[in-house]
């Protein structure tokens, strides 16, 4: 079994890997997504010292509590401003798996290489475990790099030791090192979901990024000062996303009919 | 090998009529035979290999391929059998060693990259092995897909019209390689519109359009559909030779065209002897005997005619 999902995941990088849009996507994102929230940070500091004026106040009143006791206000602001970008980090593993599955169950579609595939002893859940992971485990790499890559420049930009340690906190660690992954997991198997019903790659692709509204949804909430991103509301968002995999995977491998795939053409 | 009773298509599309793809097919495909599946565009010739493979499942009726009934040892039947299917549907990105060692993997052949080195070089792609294969033609497409289907060594092979689309030179290439793949014991399912083709490899053919409509072998077809025909070439024709030919008993008919007298008979064997003999004794110049053979073309046009007149009536 694990032959089969290992020759899935290897040919999938093969093809993924010569695909350049796939490969911009899989570089560029993420590299995107860590320089902003480091220039930010930079300049929201170097702002700070010019006009010391900065207090508490400032801060979003809802935000106080995440900023420790005794914690300078352009230090609360700091940390104010990068949990916005906690929330881009946790798309990289939902936008990159969703670029990379759409093609996969749809791309073999157009190109007739689905049916010698299915055609093959290979069993449904092993073609559809091949095809997540291939597209999952990318994106969960990349996403994990990019916050390293993060974390690693934080001190090179002078940023306090206080804030760093919020980052480095169980919050943000959650929302990379679980949240993220799955994210990553609901997103694929949402993609394949949907692209073994449509024809089209972009249209998959479309409908599947409509998984990152819940994120931009904890956003907004955030910036509204509707709630505020802590451990508590990190530990709700993956039980939500758990559950929702969970459904995702089972609903996948019942409704993945080799059939319907081969032969539905709407 | 394959056994099928009053196996059933039919696609149902929203908003549209059924389509009855494939109805009430009963036949049976010995063991290292050829079965040759004749048919029309949208005969259902493709929709009969897909459930013969378990790619789609029958809507009645029943099937059994290699001993395994198709809806339960699907699995099994998948195992079993190889197939080329109806477009090659390769990886265009990767090479042509790398499609294979992927099927290879997939159908848990044991020496890899020895069975991929074996087909790449029977079908003569093994200087091209690295290319990817969007840069290669539709022969050499048709040749690796071919090699795909054969690389866990079924007994069982299904050949979706491996020819179409091909040039002469590369058709004939792979007609002696299917010749070749018989001669090594394999049974073949070969779907085609190719006549001639099916009349050179085939043991048995099957006329089908959504039913099946004549199954036999060429030689049989033939007989049914026209009889057996020989044509007596002599110098000239004396009426009266007409009437002795036509006492002998086995001799359906007889008719004059030009110099030639086509005669219809049962068995030519033990009747081309005596009515040469007679016609030399009445003192006519014999010039050529041989038997007027219909083209497999004829035959199938002919069932197809005499088909729709049945539809129609
Ligand atoms: N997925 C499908 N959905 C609906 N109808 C289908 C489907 N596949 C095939 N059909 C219909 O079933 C009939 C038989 O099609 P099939 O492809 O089996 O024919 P074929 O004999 O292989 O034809 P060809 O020689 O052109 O390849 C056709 O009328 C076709 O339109
Ligand atoms: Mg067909």
């Amino acid at each position: 079994m694990m032959k089969h999902i290992k020759t899935i995941v290897g040919k999938e990088w093969a093809e993924v890997f010569k695909n350049r849009m796939v490969l911009f996507t899989l570089i560029f994102m993420p590299l995107i997504f860590t320089i902003l929230p480091l220039a930010m940070l930079y300049f929201t500091g170097q702002g700070m010292d010019e006009m010391a004026s900065v207090t508490t106040a400032d801060v979003p009143a809802e935000f106080l509590s995440v900023c420790g006791e005794g914690m300078g206000a352009n230090e609360c602001m700091q940390i104010y401003v990068v949990n916005q970008f906690l929330l881009l980090f946790m798309m990289i593993p939902v936008i990159i798996p969703v670029t990379i599955a759409a093609y996969s169950v749809v791309g073999e579609k157009t190109t007739h290489s689905l049916e010698p595939l299915l055609a093959t002893p290979i069993t449904t859940f092993e073609l559809l475990a091949g095809k997540s992971l291939a597209a999952a485990l990318p994106a969960i790499i990349v996403g994990w790099a990019a916050f390293g890559l993060f974390l690693g420049a934080l001190p090179l930009i002078g940023v306090t030791r206080a804030v760093f340690a919020y980052i480095a906190s169980p919050t943000w660690l959650l929302a990379i090192f679980v949240a993220g992954p799955l994210m990553a997991i609901a997103a694929v198997n949402l993609a394949i979901f949907i692209s073994s019903r449509v024809n089209d790659p972009r249209t998959a692709e479309q409908i599947s990024a409509l998984l990152i509204i819940p994120i931009l949804g904890l956003l907004f909430a955030q910036l509204a000062g509707v709630i505020v991103i802590n451990v508590m509301v990190m530990m709700s968002f993956i039980g939500g996303m758990a559950l929702l995999d969970v459904g995702m995977v089972y609903l996948g491998t019942t409704i993945f009919q080799r059939e319907t795939i081969l032969t539905r053409w709407k | 090998m394959i056994e099928t009773k009053q196996l059933t298509k039919i696609f149902k599309i929203k908003k549209s009529p059924d389509v009855p793809a494939v109805v009430d097919l009963t036949l049976s495909v010995a063991e290292g035979e050829v079965f040759g599946f004749l048919g029309p565009n949208g005969a259902g010739k493709t929709t009969t290999v897909r459930m013969l493979t378990s790619l789609i499942g029958p809507t009645s009726g029943a099937a059994w391929v290699n001993g395994f009934k198709v809806g339960e040892k699907d699995q099994d039947i998948r195992r079993s059998v190889g197939i080329l299917t109806e477009s090659p549907g390769l990886y265009e990105r990767l090479s042509a060693v790398k499609n294979l060692a992927i099927y290879a993997n997939l159908y848990d052949v044991e020496q890899v990259d020895r069975q991929v080195e074996k087909y790449l070089r029977m079908l003569g792609l093994w200087s091209r092995r690295d290319d990817p294969v969007g840069s290669f033609s539709k022969g050499m497409r048709q040749k690796l897909a071919i090699a795909r289907a054969l690389l866990h060594e079924p007994k069982l092979l299904f050949l979706d019209e491996p020819t179409s689309g091909l040039d002469p030179e590369a058709a004939r290439l792979v007609r002696s390689f299917v010749q070749e793949l018989s001669e090594q014991g394999r049974t073949i399912f070969l779907c085609t519109h190719n006549l001639n083709e099916a009349d050179r490899l085939c043991d048995r053919i099957g006329i089908f359009k959504s039913r099946l409509i004549e199954i036999d072998t060429p030689e049989n077809l033939r007989k049914k559909l026209f009889g057996r025909k020989v044509v007596f070439h002599l110098r000239e024709i004396n009426p009266r030779w007409i009437d002795s030919i036509k006492a002998f008993a086995g001799v359906e008919n007889v008719q004059p065209v030009d110099e030639k007298l086509v005669v219809s008979m049962d068995n030519p064997q033990v009747l081309n002897p005596q009515i040469i003999r007679m016609l030399v004794e009445s003192g006519a110049d014999v010039q050529f005997v041989g038997e007027l053979r219909h083209s497999l073309e004829e035959i199938y046009l002919q069932t197809m005619r005499e088909t729709e007149q049945e539809g129609q009536a």
